[in-house]
C-alpha cells in the first residue's frame, strides 16, 4: 500500500510537470513512431458491405503494439521515482517486450513474469525480451497464463518494492494503475479523433477495439467518451464458447469481484474462486477487466461482445488478404466482429477500429491452427 | 466461545508468548483439517489460524499457494470450512481465526457478502478474521459487519507501512495486529530481518493491542527471537511443509504435534 501511495504522489506530480510530459512526447514521436496513421481500409470496408472502416495503426509502433505507449510512460515515471528496476507481467509478450525495450532505453534492469504456457505460445517474444537484456521468469502456478504472471509480479514487487517499479501492462490492478495506464494510452484516441475529423470531416459512428484487460480500448475510447453519438464497442475473447473456463469474456459473462487489488467484473465461480480462461490470443486471456470498462458497461456508454477463437482466426486472414496487414490475434477479434456489426449500420457509416498490434508474434499459432483445420492461407 | 483477548491474557499471565500456527482448511481434506486443529490445540497453540483457500493467494509464497491449490482441487468451499469449524470449535481451548482473501468473503452465500460471511463465521465459533488483501481504507464494510457479528478484525502491517497507516491499522484491528516481518510473501526465510525489532516497537507505540509477527518464521530459534519482541508468533509455511512430508492422516497429526511442541517449548 505504501508503494501505491508513493506511485500516486509521483504520478500526480509528473502529470503536472511540463518537462516530464515533454520528454514523453519526444520519445513517443522520435523513438516509438507516433503519431500512428489512421488508414482507410477500402477493400475491407467493401467486403463488409460498403461501410467506411478506418484502422488506427498501433501495429506500426516500435515493438509492434500499443503497449510501448504505456511502457515508456511508466519507465520515465520509475526513473523519476529513483527506481533502478522494472518488473512486468506479460501474456502475449507484447507488454514484456515493450517494458524490456523501455528499460534498455533508460538503463533500468528488467524482469518479466510470463506464464509457462504463454512462453510456449509466444516463444519469439521470449527471445526478443532476452535479447533486450531482460530476464524472463516462467510462472508455473495456477493456469500458467496472464493472471498467474500478474500474481507472481505482484508477489515479487512486494518483496523488492524499495528498488523496483511494477510496470503493469493494462488498465487493471490497484489504484492508481487503471488511471495511469489509461492516461498513457489515451494518446491513441486523441490522435484518432483529430485524424478522423481531418480525413472524414466528422466523428465516427462506431469505435471498435478488442478488450483483454482493456488498455488499447480505453486508450481509444477515452477521447470520445463525451461524444455521446459515437458508439463504443469492446470485443472480448469468446474462446471456444461461453461456458465457464472456455473463454475470457469478462464484460459479457462476469460478475462484480475483486482481483489484483481492483474491484471490477470478474470471471469466477459461486464461491468467488477465479475461473480459468481460454483464448487463442494470449493477450486477451485474463479473467478480470479494467474497472473503467465495467463502469462503461454499467452506464451503457460502451457495449461489449464476445468473438470466438475460430472467428478471430478468420479475422486475421481477412485483413491479411484484403489489406496486406497481418494483425495480432487480439485485434483480429475486433476485425472479425466487423462482419456482424457492419450489416446493421447504414451504408457509408464510419467505423474506427483500434488495430492494437501486428501479427508476427502469432505466425506460429496461425500455422498450428490453420494447418490442423486443413485450411490454406488462400481461403478467406 | 474462546476469545482472542482471553487467550492473549492467559498466555501473558503464564509468562509466555502466544503461539499461532496456521493450517489450510481442506488440505488435503476437511477431516484432516479437523484432526490437525484439535492436535494444535492440544499441543499448546494459543490461537489457531485456519485458511479458507482462494485461487489467487497474492500474499502467499509457494508453500501456502500449493496448499491452497490442493484444498481447492479437493473441492473445498468456504461453507464447508465453516461447517467443519462449527463442529470443531466447541471442543477447543484456543480461539480460531480465519484467514482468507477478500473476494471469497464478498461472494459468500451467493453474493450476500461480508455481513453474511461474518454471521456464519460467528455461528461457527470463529473469533477473528484476517484478510491480507484488504487495506484499512477499503475495510470499513468488513469492520462494521465484524463488529455486529462479534468477530475480531486483524489487519496486516508491513515494514514499509508509514506511521499514519500503522495508526489506522492499529485502530482498525480489534483482535491483534499482524506484523509482517519481511517485505514479501509468506514462506520460510533463513534469517530474520535485523530491523524487525524496531518495526514491532514502532507499531507498539500506537497501540496496546497484541502485536503478532508472521511471514518467514520457521525454526524454534527464530520463534524465540521474535518472542522477545512481540506478543505472538505466527507460523504457517514451515508447519505446512512439515505436514507435506507425512503420508497419512495419523502421521500428519503426529507431525503437527511435534512441530508445535518444539515451538511451544521456546515461547
Amino acid at each position: 500500500m505504501a508503494a501505491l501511495d508513493e506511485l500516486e504522489r509521483a504520478y500526480a506530480s509528473a502529470r503536472r510537470d511540463r518537462r516530464f510530459q515533454h520528454e514523453l512526447r519526444v520519445l513517443l514521436h522520435s523513438y516509438a513512431g507516433r503519431p500512428t496513421p489512421l488508414y482507410l481500409a477500402k477493400r475491407l470496408g467493401a467486403h463488409v458491405g460498403g461501410r467506411r472502416v478506418y484502422l488506427k495503426r498501433e501495429d506500426l509502433l516500435h515493438t509492434g503494439a500499443h503497449k510501448i505507449n504505456n511502457a515508456l510512460g511508466q519507465a520515465l515515471l520509475a526513473r523519476r521515482m529513483g527506481k533502478a528496476r522494472l518488473i512486468a507481467e506479460t501474456g502475449a509478450g507484447q507488454h514484456g517486450v515493450a517494458t524490456a525495450t523501455a528499460a534498455a532505453l533508460l538503463g533500468l534492469a528488467c524482469d518479466v513474469f510470463m506464464g509457462e504456457e504463454d512462453m510456449r505460445r509466444q516463444a519469439l517474444n521470449v527471445f526478443r525480451m532476452r535479447l533486450l537484456g531482460a530476464t524472463v521468469t516462467p510462472v508455473t502456478s495456477g493456469t500458467k497464463t496472464l493472471k498467474d504472471a500478474c500474481n507472481e509480479a505482484i508477489r515479487n514487487w512486494v518483496t523488492t518494492v524499495r528498488t523496483t517499479h511494477y510496470c503493469i501492462g493494462s488498465v487493471v490492478g490497484p489504484h492508481p494503475y487503471p488511471t495511469l495506464v489509461r492516461d498513457f494510452q489515451a494518446v491513441i484516441g486523441r490522435e484518432a479523433r483529430r485524424q478522423i475529423l481531418a480525413a472524414a470531416g466528422r466523428l465516427p459512428d462506431v469505435l471498435v477495439a478488442c478488450v483483454g484487460g482493456g488498455s488499447n480500448a480505453i486508450g481509444l475510447f477515452h477521447a470520445f467518451a463525451r461524444d455521446r453519438r459515437v458508439r463504443m464497442i469492446g470485443v472480448e475473447a469468446g474462446g471456444t464458447g461461453l461456458r465457464p473456463g472456455h473463454h475470457a469474456a469478462t464484460l459479457v459473462a462476469g460478475r462484480p469481484g475483486v482481483l489484483h487489488g481492483a474491484r471490477s467484473l470478474l470471471l469466477q465461480d459461486r464461491a468467488g474462486q477465479v475461473l480459468p480462461t481460454q483464448s487463442i490470443a494470449a493477450g486477451l486471456d485474463y479473467p478480470g477487466v479494467g474497472p473503467e470498462h465495467a463502469e462503461y458497461r454499467r452506464t451503457g456508454r460502451a457495449s461489449y461482445v464476445a468473438v470466438s477463437d475460430a472467428a478471430a482466426l478468420r479475422g486475421c486472414q481477412l485483413l491479411a488478404r484484403l489489406e496486406g496487414i497481418l494483425p495480432a490475434l487480439e485485434p483480429a477479434h475486433a476485425i472479425a466482429y466487423l462482419e456482424q456489426l457492419a450489416p446493421r449500420l447504414r451504408r457509408g457509416a464510419i467505423i474506427l477500429l483500434g488495430l492494437s498490434g501486428r501479427g508476427d508474434k502469432d505466425v506460429h499459432t496461425l500455422v498450428e491452427h490453420l494447418e490442423a483445420d486443413g485450411h490454406t492461407a488462400r481461403r478467406v | 466461545m474462546a476469545t482472542l483477548r482471553a487467550a492473549f491474557e492467559r498466555r501473558r499471565r503464564a509468562g509466555g508468548r502466544a503461539l499461532i500456527p496456521f493450517v489450510m482448511g481442506g488440505d488435503p481434506d476437511l477431516g484432516t483439517t479437523g484432526a490437525l486443529v484439535r492436535a494444535l490445540d492440544d499441543a499448546g497453540a494459543d490461537v489457531i489460524e485456519v485458511g479458507i483457500p482462494f485461487s489467487d493467494p497474492l500474499a502467499d509464497g509457494p508453500v501456502i499457494q500449493a496448499s491452497s491449490t490442493r484444498a481447492l482441487r479437493a473441492g473445498t468451499t468456504p461453507e464447508q470450512v465453516l461447517a467443519l469449524l462449527r463442529r470443531t470449535t466447541p471442543g477447543l481451548r484456543a480461539p480460531v481465526v480465519i484467514l482468507t482473501y477478500w473476494n471469497p468473503v464478498l461472494q459468500f452465500g451467493g453474493g450476500r457478502g461480508p455481513a453474511a460471511f461474518l454471521r456464519a463465521a460467528r455461528a461457527s465459533g470463529v473469533a477473528g478474521l484476517v484478510v491480507p488483501d484488504l487495506p484499512t481504507e477499503e475495510g470499513r464494510a468488513l469492520q462494521r459487519a465484524a463488529r455486529r457479528a462479534g468477530v475480531a478484525t486483524v489487519f496486516l502491517a508491513a515494514p514499509t507501512s508509514p506511521r499514519a497507516r500503522l495508526r489506522a491499522i492499529a485502530r482498525a484491528s480489534t483482535g491483534f495486529i499482524y506484523y509482517v516481518s519481511v517485505t514479501g510473501t509468506t514462506g520460510a526465510r533463513r534469517h530474520l530481518p535485523p530491523e524487525l525489532r524496531r518495526g514491532v516497537r514502532q507499531v507498539k507505540r500506537f497501540t496496546r493491542k497484541p502485536v503478532c509477527v508472521g511471514f518467514g518464521i520457521s525454526t524454534p530459534a527464530q520463534a524465540r527471537a521474535v518472542g522477545r519482541m512481540a506478543d505472538g508468533v505466527i507460523v504457517g509455511s514451515a508447519l505446512i511443509r512439515a505436514l507435506e512430508a507425512a503420508r497419512t492422516r495419523a502421521a500428519r497429526v503426529a507431525a503437527a504435534r511435534r512441530f508445535v511442541s518444539s515451538l511451544r517449548r521456546v515461547l
